[in-house]
């Protein structure tokens, strides 16, 4: 009954594979942030870049012969506004769909709403993009009587379409870890449900909440063909919401095709990808920790 | 008596800092029938688990002190499959693979390598018919393994650990999840298979470990409080006042 | 709304006198009900009003030669066959790089890693790899592929860059329905000596193929979608091959691909006819939205068709 020697050593080959794989994510992630930084440290290093600058300057003009500028604060600010509004559109829908889903509705709806939820997680933001481009631009000129729709409030409500489903799935997950004795115990108290839901669930399902808003908020700022199409283009501090803007990731797509490999341009378009993981890592590792947080306590 | 087939020296089992069994040392003889009665929580089931070392699969679990077969430390072996086949275990739930019932009791005998038709239908028969299955199985041999009855698929198991022809058969609390019919059957079929075998099995009823059993040991929050002869265990000639108070049901 | 039984639609019996309060308590939780269920129909909304909007507009150009044909006249013009041809391509090669990849990682994380510090360092990379924003993989992919390893603007290292960032669909996908498979069966298989491996392969894996193959799926309709990995990677605004031909692109060449096709109709080519790009999005649309519906009628399927 004894197997023979290779067939040991292909299962140790095996295991090995599987292990390297295992710890594949962590090469990738590491793969990441070592090559976008490569990529853009010749200029972080020289002294033909100042942090001091890209934070506090809105001058952003990277192919200027005479006055190069590398002004990212209209950057940061565009993608901040963008993101800011998508959040205010989408919290109070994600978070009141979720609560829906999770405890008001009955089998049958729940598993359709889930599957809508699920689909209008699919759509390509390519498609957002155009959408925001066609008609969202469309009924923005047409109820604002503005001349061009495609600004910040286009952006905001295309950003937070495609935040919502994420805010919605990962919300019913954190309502669902709440156990059952809970909801049971403040019912037999006579509680009513929304009661029950505002006394009892939302405080101790907040930190799962929470951490499905920062994903949400994750999801806005890294997003970039939506943006690149709907918020129109101009490098600016926006005064109202009716303003076109430019996000970080928009600036990269919309000036990445025109840069040559390893000049100035490409280098600090690399740069603002370093920002944009960093932004990215931080909110990520933060919804980590916070929903963590909540299983070390259970 | 006769030789030993396993030798326990200072086993300790910790969970962390949780110690399930703190320092137990005992020898199973050749074919014979030794009970391990106690409480929920005594250390039965990891005890077992050092044996034929999947206790290496659980997190956070950790053996000290040896275990012998047959004379040989076990954590020093380094074909852990051939150890794991020469030590039969049936878990307390039954487990019926999903998978047909043939492939079921096939299953072990294919991973150790075994390929021939011929030989894989004999002894899915021989093991089936010592698990007392066969002939309910025997025209449905295609079905899945987990669509039998509880106590079908218990003897599924029991037929599956006899399939790769081992030198000891461990039970864990076999009958907790059968019924009592089904349990005396598979009694019959123990009683008949100790002559070929060394069984060891964990029992939380007391008056199956007194049916069967040769020796019987009492273990309590993980350790042995007392190992003699069934007959003594289950007699008031008992050396341990706590022993006479579980077996006769005044604890436990 | 029938769903929608709290205790105030019961009828409260006859000595029960209801009080101010209760009047209160009881018209807010009708309100909280009415608000909650009206933002979880708003969600349908969009998704009904796109649809059907974007499929409206297409209408004049959906046919079967559109997908089949070239584009013309600068491509203001004819079909959109070296796009679709472009993203099968892309999708396929990703698919055949990330698939076991994410299946043999899921497969570590659950079956092989113990909990540890360094596990849950590993769960919270794939998190972050999820997370990474698309723009910023574009530029690893131009960083890493295309200049470091010296494949240039190619299928290939766009399609590495989707991989890269598919693959947290698949190890999560994956690793749910290995979890859903129950550890009894394990130990049944270690107790008949049964190696780790030979557990995985024969009673592991087959038993959550549905799950691995859901994963599958969505990773093909996230990887169709995508376009800011491809942009600088390899995908290209136009690219001449001939009308029907199936294997008109090598790993090495440049290529066109639907979202991007979508991207360079709508905004960098002047004068295209309004149900051109329209079509295109609807094409684009409905292959992700479909593979997706797919992967859904897949899960329930299985479901009612488990083994134990």
């Amino acid at each position: 009954m004894s197997r023979h020697r290779w067939e040991l050593a292909v299962e140790m080959l095996i295991e090995w594979v599987i292990r390297l794989c295992g710890i594949s994510a962590i090469i990738f992630v590491f793969g990441i942030f070592y090559f976008v930084f490569r990529e853009g440290a010749g200029l972080l290093f020289s002294g033909r870049f100042s942090l001091a600058q890209f934070f506090t300057n809105i001058e952003w003009y990277p192919t200027s012969q005479s006055h190069v500028r590398y002004g990212g604060l209209a950057l940061i600010v565009g993608t901040f506004s963008v993101t800011v509004l998508a959040m205010v559109i989408a919290v109070p829908f994600g978070l009141c769909a979720a609560i829906f889903v999770s405890e008001f509705c009955g089998p049958r709806l729940r598993e359709t709403l889930k599957i809508i939820i699920e689909l209008l997680a699919a759509i390509p933001s390519v498609v957002w993009g155009f959408v925001g481009l066609t008609l969202m631009n469309s009924v923005i000129i047409s109820l604002f009587d503005t001349p061009i729709g495609l600004n910040v409030l286009n952006g905001g409500i295309i950003l937070a379409l495609m935040s919502v489903p994420i805010i919605v799935s990962i919300g019913e997950d954190a309502l669902k870890a709440v156990p059952d004795t809970y909801r049971e115990a403040a019912l037999a108290l006579g509680a009513t449900r929304w009661q029950m839901v505002y006394r009892v669930l939302l405080p101790a399902a907040k930190n799962g909440l929470l951490a499905a808003v920062l994903l949400g908020v994750g999801r806005a700022v890294g997003e970039t063909m939506a943006v690149l199409m709907a918020t129109g283009h101009s490098v600016r501090i926006p005064t109202s919401a009716l303003d076109p803007v430019r996000t970080l990731t928009a600036t990269i797509a919309a000036e990445l095709g025109e840069s040559s490999v390893g000049s100035d341009h490409y280098q600090v378009l690399f740069i603002v990808g370093i920002l944009l993981f960093s932004i990215t890592f931080v909110v990520n590792l933060s919804a980590d920790l916070i929903v963590r947080g909540i299983r070390g306590k259970a | 008596m006769a030789t030993k087939k396993i030798e326990v020296t200072d086993l300790r089992i910790a969970y962390g800092a949780h110690e399930a069994l703190k320092g137990a040392s005992f020898d199973v003889y050749a074919n014979e029938v030794l009970a391990i009665i106690g409480p929920a929580q005594s250390g039965k089931t990891s005890l077992l688990k050092a044996l034929n070392r999947t206790l290496e699969f659980t997190a956070g679990a950790k053996a000290f002190g040896t275990v012998k077969l047959d004379g040989e430390d076990v954590s020093q072996i380094k074909n852990v499959s051939e150890l794991r086949r020469r030590i039969g275990m049936v878990a307390p739930l039954p487990v019926g693979l999903p998978m047909t019932i043939y492939d079921n009791v096939a299953f072990a005998p294919r991973m150790a390598g075994m390929r021939g038709k011929e030989q894989l239908d004999e002894l899915v028969e021989h093991c089936l018919r010592h698990a007392a299955l066969w002939e309910e199985v025997k025209d449905r041999m295609d079905m899945l393994g987990t669509k039998l009855s509880g106590g079908q698929q218990q003897r599924l198991t029991i037929a599956r650990a006899l399939s790769h022809n081992p030198e000891v058969l461990c039970l864990d609390e076999f009958s907790i999840a059968i019924d009592p019919v089904t349990t005396m059957r598979i009694e019959e079929v123990l009683k008949e298979l100790r002559s070929q075998l060394t069984i060891i099995m964990v029992t939380n009823l007391t008056q199956q470990a007194h049916r069967l059993a040769d020796r019987t040991m009492f273990l309590w929050a993980g350790e042995i409080i007392e190992l003699d002869r069934t007959d003594v265990i289950f007699s008031d000639k008992c050396a341990n006042r706590k022993t006479y108070e579980y077996v006769n049901g005044i604890f436990g | 709304m029938s769903s929608m039984t709290g205790p105030s639609s019961q009828k409260p019996s006859a000595h029960f006198i209801k009080t101010d309060f209760v009047r209160k308590k009881e018209r807010r939780e009708l309100m909280a009900q009415a608000i909650f269920f009206v933002m979880a129909v708003l969600m349908i909304v969009p998704l009904v009003l796109i649809v059907s909007y974007l499929v409206y507009k297409a209408l004049p150009i959906l046919s079967l030669e559109f997908l089949f044909k070239v584009p013309t006249r600068g491509m203001r013009d004819g079909g959109i066959w070296p796009a679709l041809l472009g993203t099968v391509y892309l999708v396929l090669i990703s698919l055949v790089v990330a698939t076991p990849i994410g299946v043999l990682a899921a497969v570590y994380l659950n079956e092989y890693a113990r909990e540890s510090w360094f596990t849950r360092i590993v769960n919270l990379a794939v998190v972050n790899l999820a997370g990474v924003p698309s723009i910023v993989h574009a530029l690893f992919g131009l960083g890493a592929f295309v200049v470091f390893a010296g494949m240039g603007r190619s299928i290939l290292a766009a399609s590495l860059t989707l991989a890269i960032m598919t693959l947290p669909v698949i190890i999560a996908s994956t690793k749910e329905s290995l979890a859903s498979v129950p550890r009894s069966f394990r130990e049944a298989c270690w107790n008949v000596g049964a190696t780790r491996w030979q557990t995985i392969r024969h009673v592991v894996l087959p038993n959550s193929i549905s799950g691995i193959l859901t994963g599958v799926i969505l990773q093909v309709s996230r990887s169709a979608g995508e376009t800011a990995p491809i942009m600088f990677t390899g995908a290209v605004f136009y690219k001449a091959i001939q009308q029907g031909d199936v294997f008109a692109y090598g790993l090495l060449d440049q290529c066109m691909a639907l979202s991007m096709h979508l991207f360079t109709l709508s905004t960098q080519v002047p004068d295209v006819p309004e149900a051109l790009p329209y079509g295109t999005a609807v094409v684009l649309l409905v292959t992700v939205l479909s593979v997706n519906a797919l992967s859904i009628i897949f899960r329930v399927y299985l479901r009612s068709h488990r083994k134990w």
